[in-house]
């Protein structure tokens, strides 16, 4: 099948998504459950990856620009601006791709090969939106949070390794954090995340719902959107950051 | 009352069902039978509304299912209740939340009306002490008894069941089968089954569809079925050696 046809039956599935729910009591019910199973549940895994990352970043950042020309706490400033404008926003939204996306996409394939995609079609409950919107809005709505999380977690990352490998004090680093500091980096990263968001849990779901054949395909179809969503993420990172930094 | 007309339905030019028409009576039991893809699953789940029919015409009780608009034909799949081949119970939930499903989703049932409803229809089904289980945790026969008692949790007017018997055990398959019947009889309700178990085909074949390459073969009663002159009927009824001879005892006794 061509892309064309993927972009069409994609933006079929939205429409039908969007529709307006059954019984709210119901949708708002899933909605907790979601948001408990896909953004509280990576809280663990975004605070884990952040503050190693915001170690190496630190230690990288020493490393790489030692020089009596740059005042040292260029190190935090450095570290802190990685981490809003790149790192906790697009690095965050690949990991949650692998992490979210295939959770989202094996689910919903699953679903659809054992026919209980068919059996709540048969019910009249629209199937699209009771299982998919309450996953968007949970990705969405949890994805400025985790980023925020994984910002102060890679700072924090920093402010360990960065004192402990003696390239910077902790003073200096709290001066380098709080330095220069441009608020629009945290808008524009937040606005990312939104996009992202939305990405991570409406590709794979889309995958998932329309998977056919058996266990073998919905495996398959797991991968696919993991790779799928890290290129649309990565393709979208460059359109926002032209548009927004024009 | 379910009659379809003249129903036709391709896939990629393939011309799968090819003008088939019948009634299924109410209150009775309607099996649909036929060879793996003769088109009896796909004539199944044209009725149901899974797949969009090519041509023809499909009337519950008389309203044309083609001719509803979404929010009708949503009020109509509120009318019928499906237990697919392998259950297709939801995985996340626990047995009472299955049956609850369809209650939460449609009606306005207080918290005690529908723990009501739920242990009456489980019950009804033979199913005890088994709310809190899941799934992956009942028995082959008790996914099928909770799928007939989520498919009834609603009183619907139409019942479809695909295969209700595949993978289960021959006594097993007679309890299923004979509360289907049960079920059918008590609600009144027009009961379609898509089957290849020929005990079931003996046992509760009240109307009888035999599909043949996407055609209509042949439409009976069970006990109709030994005495037809129908080739492709009796090389798929009859097609083993144990069969074959059933059949000739039975047509002896019948001349005697």
């Amino acid at each position: 099948m061509g892309v064309l046809h993927h972009i069409g039956q994609y933006f079929l599935l939205l429409v039908k998504i969007f529709k307006k729910p059954e019984k709210k009591s119901i949708y708002i019910r899933q909605l907790i459950l979601e948001i408990e199973k896909l953004g509280i549940n990576s809280i663990g895994i975004v605070a884990i990856i952040s503050v190693f990352m915001g170690g190496i970043i630190t230690l990288q950042l020493t490393y790489n620009m030692a020089s009596p020309l740059m005042p040292s706490y260029i190190i935090g400033l450095g570290n802190r601006d990685t981490l809003i404008l790149e790192f906790s926003s697009t690095v965050l939204s690949l990991m949650l791709a692998g992490k979210v996306g295939s959770n989202i996409a094996s689910e919903l394939g699953s679903m659809r090969i054992t026919e209980q995609i068919d059996s709540m079609e048969i019910m009249g409950v629209n199937s699209a939106s009771y299982l998919i919107l309450p996953k968007i809005i949970a990705v969405v709505f949890m994805s400025p949070f985790l980023f925020i999380i994984s910002v102060g977690c890679g700072l924090i990352g920093g402010l360990i390794t960065g004192p402990l490998s003696g390239a910077v004090t902790v003073a200096t680093y709290v001066t380098g954090i709080t330095t220069l500091f441009v608020p629009f980096y945290v808008y524009f990263s937040i606005i990312k995340t939104f996009v992202f968001g939305f990405l991570i849990s409406s590709v794979p779901a889309y995958l998932g719902y329309y998977v056919q054949g058996g266990a073998l395909e919905v495996g398959r179809t797991s991968t696919k959107a993991v790779v799928n969503t890290s290129i649309l993420i990565l393709f979208f990172d460059l359109v926002l950051t032209q548009l927004l930094f024009k | 009352m379910i009659e379809i007309k003249n129903i036709v339905k391709s896939f990629d030019g393939r011309e799968v069902l090819k003008d088939v028409s019948t009634v299924f009576e109410k209150g009775k039991t309607n099996l649909i039978i036929g060879q793996s893809g003769s088109g009896k699953t796909v004539l199944l789940k044209c009725i149901v509304g899974l797949f969009d029919i090519d041509g023809g015409e499909i009337l519950f009780d008389g309203r044309n299912n083609a001719s509803m608009d979404f929010h009708e034909r949503g009020l109509l799949r509120q009318e019928i209740g499906m237990v697919f081949q392998n259950g297709a119970l939801f995985d996340s939930l626990s047995v009472e939340e299955n049956v609850r499903f369809p209650m939460d989703m449609f009606t306005e049932m207080t918290i005690k009306q529908k723990l009501e409803r739920l242990n009456f229809c489980l019950e009804r089904v033979n199913i005890k002490d088994s709310n809190h289980l899941y799934p992956s945790e009942l028995s082959g026969g008790m996914r099928k008894r909770v799928a007939i008692a989520r498919a009834i949790a609603l009183n619907p007017r139409y019942l479809f069941c695909d295969e209700p018997n595949s993978g289960l055990d021959p006594v097993t398959s007679i309890l299923i089968d004979n509360l289907i019947k049960e079920i059918t009889a008590e609600f009144d309700i027009t009961t379609i089954i898509n089957t290849h178990d020929m005990n079931s085909v003996m046992e509760i074949g009240d109307n009888i569809l035999f599909i043949s390459e996407g055609e209509k073969g042949w439409e009976g009663n069970s006990s109709q079925i030994f005495n037809t002159h129908n080739k492709k009927l009796n090389a798929f009824v009859f097609a083993s050696p144990f069969s074959k001879q059933l059949k000739e005892i039975k047509q002896m006794e019948d001349d005697e």
